[in-house]
């Protein structure tokens, strides 16, 4: 026991000493975005049965993946938020999506159900916005006939933390509200207009159960599990879908990544009759010129795996695997630019 | 004349006697209000962590490692990581504390200087945790290249030494100065008056310090989440990435599976138990030794 | 011994001698190692505090001294400000000791001078047991026990009694969110309780028993003896106590993060989401995006520290008074 650790400090050093971390080459640290850090433990377990190999994901946020690859301090980092090809060209840097997931508004309104409550996205936008107070608004009333609404204020809730939801579903608010964009604009976080914040997904879940008249906006999953009342939204090609693993695929296969350099796209209001409007990607960051390249290639075998055997663990979490078409142009992308 | 102005004061004495007996017995009463006070909401809390986390609360707990979502598993790697941790942190915390305790209390009491740490120590206190983590990562991480729990255990013992040093101080000079003078007076060198006088003295006080710290670091996990990481896996090697149970708990707790916060849930009650039994056993060895000593 | 008085020195004297010596340098060498131990808590902070403002200089720098009262969050458009997070802090700190203070005295008092034997080392275990319950789990527990109960019951019946108040009436009128200031305020003395009592009720066991039963002669009550006799003797280590229990309220962020609502906005009332500055470096330094948003939380971290230093300063001033006054009676 004492051996193996004194060799394991010699082996450190050395490996220091060297300029390389080829050490390392069992052990993948990842880092980044807390939305897939329960299907990577997913893939990582499975793989770790299947070939030995142990990858570490942790969630430490998507900006903190961003920063911890940017410093060198992981693998592969990964973020809600894509970077763009000028910045990933300044940080030498190559960009992939991991697995897609959307964003669900919810409601804890009296008499209303799950998915019978429809969203337009300006309706959306201007209730963020604070500008329609009441649920038996005319605006809401008009597009929901049928629907028996109360006399009561709308409170709204949005996250306090910054976060990949958050930023999916104010860049969604800002391509259909142009005041939406210039008001208030997009980003991980942003200034409320109005509303509390709850803290993390589980938060803002907590806030609408608890808080009549509320609405707020969570991922999948969480709306699934909590069995919360999710409302339909209208897409962009003015179909009111529900949110489903299916509408989401139909959202990521529509979407245009054959013309998105480094994958630099978001997959919100996308075009297709049934595709959800608030679909979400997780993009993994890694070097083009890796200093630990065993590193490097260790985790893109990790992730080919998971294209090509991960997809049904992916389903049974709420996620969506990549359509095959966009794993095809994404191992060619890998042979291209990135150097092992 | 002398009679009635004799029973006069005495009704005044009564009634003043009377007043002073009503104060005390109303606030030995409310102090007895306040312990409930704290108890209940400790029952309350820890009510809910067992109630959420029964589920979990099973020998693979302390077996397996961290699972995926769905699957079983424990927190085996978690309660490793955090026992290293948490071991090193009061290592470092407690040796540099109460030696920087005994220097303010024994050899800058009064002095600008010992004021000027004081004032520093306290301003230590109430930096956000997660700003230590930041201040270690810098240091350490940025520097290794890559996270490790001896960065870890770092940022916990920057927690540790400012409630270290405070109690050890407090605790010091609250031993009577006869006690140093009459041991100096023997000719005894200051160093060992202070080791076998005035540190056995000040040992339930500065263990009360100790524990305090220790439970206060059980449950951080921002300076966690940028020094130590986490590992899904288990680990020695304090230069890797290490799990703890704060940041697995954390991430777990945040997430919309039940299998997972069922853990994290249980992560909670057996953290609070270890604590809790952590103090009681220094508290029976204390008195124990207070027993054979006096 | 009385054969040879002047040449030949005893050998136990040059003994001595020698201890003398070989002590002398222990005694340094002890002197030296606790000073360094100081000089590290010295540079312990110095370190930290510098990093942050070094870390904190692209906000310093652009918004200059605005930023400390400046109440704009708004990550879009790169402006920051910090006084919403700092009048958070200072309240919900403010709340906490106001509520924990008295409570752990009784606590302390109970646990020393009341509760038959048998039952004070259990209570006080158990006390100290809040220190040890991890933070989030106050967060979580405060989230989805506590806040429902609050906005139930506490907050509308807050705004029917005292609400109609003049003065104080705006303090406790608002939503019934149960979410805001005053239960992070209420969480967090939960949280310091421990922390105060337990240096309290440590520093009461130390006064020496002949001062107290000479009180309990002269024919004083308990609380009499606790309130003039053991209080005034302790008051440097109770002071220690409150803050170390200040520190932790104002540092403290996970279960604040929970029940605060983190809103970006100054209000007059308890009731109403607030921030504050842990909080707030909490909640986005993950995901924050630029160089400016960063380094603007880093800044709000060393505001942190000056806005402790100064309430650190405030509380020793009044102390000094307190104790001079004390010195002209």
């Amino acid at each position: 026991m004492l051996t193996t650790i004194k060799t394991r400090f010699v082996a450190v050093g050395l490996a220091t000493v060297l300029g390389a971390a080829s050490a390392q080459a069992a052990d993948i640290t990842g880092a980044g975005a807390t939305f897939i850090y329960p299907i990577l433990s997913k893939w990582s377990d499975s793989y770790n049965n299947a070939t030995g190999n142990k990858i570490n994901y942790q969630s430490i946020g998507s900006g903190g993946g961003i920063a911890q690859i940017k410093a060198g301090t992981v693998v592969f980092g990964s973020s809600d938020k894509p970077l763009s090809p000028d910045e990933l060209k300044d940080a030498g840097l190559a960009q992939f999506p991991s697995v897609i997931g959307g964003v669900v508004p919810v409601v804890n309104v009296e008499g209303i159900d799950a998915g019978k409550l429809k969203f337009t996205g300006p309706l959306l936008a201007d209730i963020y916005q604070g500008k329609i107070t009441k649920w038996n608004d005319p605006a809401i009333a008009q597009i929901n006939s049928g629907v028996t609404l109360p006399d009561q204020n709308i409170t709204i809730v949005h996250r306090s933390d910054g976060s990949g939801t958050t930023f999916n579903f104010v860049n969604y608010l800002s391509k259909v509200s142009p005041e939406w964009k210039s008001k208030v604009g997009e980003g991980t976080s942003v200034s409320w207009p109005v509303g509390v914040g709850g803290k993390g997904n589980e938060g803002v879940a907590a806030y609408v159960k608890q808080i009549k008249g509320s609405v707020g906006y969570v991922e999948l999953a969480y709306a699934l599990q909590n069995k919360m009342t999710y409302a339909s939204l209208q897409n962009s090609a003015g179909q009111f879908v529900q949110p489903s693993l299916a509408s989401f695929q139909a959202a990521a296969a529509s979407a245009d990544w054959k013309n998105a350099q480094d994958f630099h796209l978001v997959i919100t209001n996308a075009p297709g009759e049934n595709s959800w409007p608030i679909t979400a990607t997780n993009f993994i960051l890694v070097y083009k010129q890796p200093k630990n390249s065993a590193g490097t290639k260790a985790a893109l075998d990790f992730f080919k795996w998971a294209y090509d055997n991960g997809g049904k663990q992916a389903e049974e979490l709420d996620y969506v695997p990549l359509p095959k078409a966009l794993t095809e142009q994404i191992e060619a992308y890998w042979q291209a630019q990135i150097q092992l | 004349m002398t009679t009635s102005s004799d029973t006069g004061s005495r009704a005044v004495a009564d009634r003043l006697y009377r007043k002073r007996r009503l104060i005390n017995g109303f606030n030995l009463l409310a102090s007895g209000a306040c312990a409930v006070f704290g108890l209940f909401w400790l029952v309350w809390i820890l009510w809910t962590t067992l109630r959420h986390g029964i589920a979990a609360i099973k020998p693979s707990l302390f077996t397996q490692m961290t699972p995926p979502p769905g699957a079983e598993g424990g927190l085996a790697n978690a309660l490793f990581g955090s026992l290293l941790m948490n071991l090193m942190a009061i290592l470092i915390g407690t040796v540099i504390g109460i030696a920087a305790g005994t220097y303010l209390s024994e050899f800058a009491r009064k002095k600008p200087l010992g004021e000027v740490i004081r004032f520093v120590n306290d301003i230590l206190l109430s930096a956000p945790s997660i700003v230590l983590g930041l201040f270690i990562y810098t240091l350490v991480v940025r520097q290794m290249g890559h996270f490790s729990a001896l960065a870890g255990a770092l940022a916990l013992s920057l927690i540790v030494l400012p409630v270290v040093v405070r109690t050890t101080d407090e605790m010091l000079q609250l031993v009577p100065s006869q006690m140093r003078e009459a041991a100096l007076s023997l000719g005894v060198p200051q160093w060992k008056v202070t080791v076998q006088v005035l540190y056995r003295s000040a040992l339930p006080g500065i263990v009360t310090g100790v524990l305090l710290a220790l439970a206060r670091i059980s449950g951080e996990t921002a300076p966690l989440l940028f020094t130590a990481l986490n590992n899904q896996y288990w680990s020695t090697d304090v230069t890797q990435p290490m799990a703890s149970v704060p940041v697995v708990m954390f991430q777990y707790a945040m997430s919309p599976y039940e299998s997972w916060q069922s853990l994290a849930w249980a992560g909670a009650f057996v953290v609070t138990v270890f604590v809790l039994l952590l103090s009681v056993l220094s508290r029976t060895i204390l008195i124990r030794n207070k027993v054979s000593h006096d | 011994m009385a054969a040879s008085p002047t040449t030949a020195i005893p050998a136990s004297v040059v003994d001595a001698g020698r201890r003398a010596g070989s002590d002398a340098r222990a005694d340094g060498a002890f002197r030296w190692f606790v000073a360094a131990a100081a000089f590290i808590v010295l540079c312990a902070l110095a370190g930290t505090a510098f990093s942050m403002l070094w870390g904190g200089r692209e906000a310093f720098a652009t918004f200059g001294p605005g930023f400390l009262t400046s109440t704009d969050w708004d990550p879009v458009n790169h402006k920051f400000g910090a006084l919403v997070p700092i009048y958070g802090t200072l309240v919900t700190a403010a709340i906490a000791m106001l509520i924990a203070v008295p409570v752990s005295f009784g606590i302390a008092l109970f646990l020393t001078e009341v509760a038959p034997n048998w039952l004070r080392g259990p209570v006080s275990a158990a006390i100290e047991l809040l220190a040890g319950i991890p933070s989030i789990i106050y967060g979580m527990w405060g989230l989805f026990v506590f806040v429902p109960i609050m906005g139930e019951y506490v907050v509308p019946w807050l705004n029917d009694h005292l609400g109609p108040l003049p003065l104080i009436g705006s303090l406790f009128s608002g939503p019934p969110l149960g979410i805001g200031m005053l239960t992070a305020g209420i969480v967090l003395a939960i949280m310091v309780i421990p922390f105060i009592s337990s240096v309290m009720r440590e520093v009461f066991l130390t006064v020496p028993t002949r001062l107290k039963e000479s009180a309990y002669a002269l024919g004083s009550t308990t609380w009499e003896v606790v309130w003039d006799i053991v209080l005034p003797y302790t008051r440097s280590g109770v002071i220690g106590g409150i803050f170390l229990g200040l520190g932790r309220a104002l540092g403290e962020t996970m279960a604040v993060t929970f029940v605060l609502g983190n809103t970006h906005r100054l209000a007059a009332s308890l009731l109403e989401p607030g921030n504050s500055i842990a909080a707030t470096i909490a909640n986005e330094f993950a995901e924050a995006d630029s160089d400016l948003y960063r380094s603007s939380l880093i800044a709000i971290g060393f505001v942190l520290f000056i806005v402790t230093f100064i309430v650190l300063a405030a509380a020793k001033l009044m102390l000094r008074r307190l104790s001079r006054q004390e010195g002209a009676k």
